[in-house]
């Protein structure tokens, strides 16, 4: 694919002036601008799974995991739990295999400042799971968790652990999830409890991804030190 | 066998107009977006990238198979060209289908290169399926800008016939599955939409059950309904062949 070309002194410097000036106001132009951010708490309404699914033009997988990212981008500490809740359910219903949406409402949105929010956070987990327990345990494992030991909500942590028992029947489901409500009455502390869990989402399988590895080592690095910080004081 | 030469000359015009960089570029382009966006996840890493790369290449493949094959028929309507071959001692329809088939064959190793990359995320059986069935989904978005690009006069008319065809087609599932929904409105109006969608959905392919990105992510479906969705696009494509041939026949 070659074509034809005069040599560049053919050029008159009048364009190659026009050329030099037009480059260089349309930098000066863009960095007068500060880059476009999603941070903040207005997360507008969830779109419904039908629209995302038109929009998707036959491909909800991809969107679907665009679409976390985009929900990723804000300061989830200010957002608006019901409008958050929406688009989660709404992703997750666009893709019912991902569990991007389930990591991240229990990881991510549960963990926040706000035990208002965080129980939101739970609930949603609570009521996917019923969708698919076999494969959504692990999600309300680490719900029951967070209610035991952050919200310190035992009647809750219990409802979670009983809802594990009685609807996850597959043979992959972990003896110790099966028998969850115990789990939950054991004196343990959360970091204990935490090794357990991650110990046995190891086991499982359920964790093959190098960037959950990573961001669920960090996370229990971070609740070692504070834990060692709080048993400190 | 003369369709093969016009078979082999849409290979060579494929590659010395550049679709080898422009092929080139998007696994490149593709590829850094999806590592890209890889980076930013805290889960699900892999099946991001995946999913990404594999819907972006997928619609790299259709517009480069689609633009090339509209800018070669109308560079040879420009150019008098067709007119010259139409004087051949050939049948109209191996012009026509020599054509088509050389676009096809340029088709099935644009999405054997594309179908390369995803090796890296996805198993070799659910790679092979999802390059199997773009192979036919090019296919027949090549008869579709073939069957354009000879009926209407312009270069842009029949890109964009193309890509609403294409566009329409991928989304028919939704909109169907919108028109349906229970919670609507049960008026006379919406009974009428809601038939004339169906209606519409007949003489359509349905592109949105092939080449999916779940096959990659999940594994492929069964056998019998891949089948059925692949074979559906081979069964369009004749469709589109015939109405081409069709109306070549009756071009003056």
């Amino acid at each position: 694919m070659r074509r034809d070309e005069r040599p560049l002194r053919e050029v008159p410097p009048w364009v190659w002036l026009a050329l030099a000036a037009a480059l260089g106001a349309q930098i000066a132009w863009r960095s007068q601008q500060s880059p476009g951010t999603t941070a903040g708490p207005d997360l507008p309404p969830a779109p419904g799974v039908q629209v995302l699914r038109l929009a998707s033009f036959g491909e909800p997988e991809a969107l679907a995991r665009l679409a976390m990212l985009y929900l990723q981008a804000f300061d989830y500490a200010a957002l608006d739990y019901g409008r958050l809740i929406g688009w989660l359910e709404a992703i997750l219903a666009l893709d019912p295999r991902s569990e991007y949406p389930l990591f991240a409402a229990a990881r991510v949105f549960a963990e926040s400042p706000d035990p208002q929010q965080d129980r939101m956070a739970l609930e949603f987990l609570y009521r996917q799971f019923f969708i698919d327990p076999d494969r959504r345990w692990p999600w309300l494992a680490h719900a029951a968790l967070l209610a035991k030991h952050r919200l310190h909500d035992l009647p809750l942590a219990r409802r979670y652990a009983a809802a594990i028992e009685r609807n996850a029947r597959s043979p992959a489901v972990p003896l110790w999830a099966r028998q969850m409500e115990v789990f939950i009455l054991e004196d343990m502390n959360e970091l204990e409890a935490a090794r357990v869990l991650l110990g046995a989402m190891l086991e499982s399988g359920a964790i093959h991804d190098p960037a959950e590895a990573r961001f669920l080592r960090l996370r229990l690095e971070e609740l070692e030190r504070r834990l060692a910080g709080d048993a400190r004081r | 066998m003369p369709a093969a030469i016009f078979t082999r000359l849409a290979l060579i015009e494929a590659r010395r107009g550049g679709l080898v960089w422009l092929a080139g570029l998007s696994i490149v382009t593709a590829v850094a977006l999806g590592g890209f966006l890889a980076q930013l996840a805290i889960t699900e890493s892999r099946l991001l990238q995946a999913a990404v790369v594999a819907a972006l290449l997928r619609v790299c493949a259709v517009f480069a198979i689609a633009s090339q094959v509209v800018a070669s028929v109308r560079r040879e309507i420009d150019d008098k060209r067709l007119e010259l071959l139409l004087a051949l001692p050939l049948s109209r329809s191996t012009q026509y289908l020599g054509r088509l088939a050389g676009f096809i064959a340029l088709g099935f190793v644009l999405a054997l290169t594309f179908a390369v990359p995803l090796a890296l995320w996805a198993p070799p059986a659910a790679v092979a399926g999802w390059a199997l069935s773009l192979a036919c989904e090019l296919a027949l978005v090549a008869a579709t800008a073939l069957f354009f690009a000879m009926t209407l006069a312009q270069l842009v008319p029949a890109l964009a016939a193309t890509a609403g065809l294409y566009f329409l087609a991928r989304s028919m599932g939704a909109m169907q599955a919108i028109a349906a929904s229970p919670l609507t409105e049960d008026s006379f109006l919406h009974e009428l939409g809601r038939h004339a969608l169906d209606a519409l959905a007949l003489v359509l392919p349905a592109l949105d059950r092939v080449t999916r990105t779940e096959w990659l992510l999940y594994g492929l479906a069964d056998v019998r309904s891949y089948a059925l969705a692949v074979g559906g696009m081979l069964v369009y494509t004749a469709l589109l062949a015939a109405a081409g041939v069709f109306d070549f026949e009756r071009r003056a």
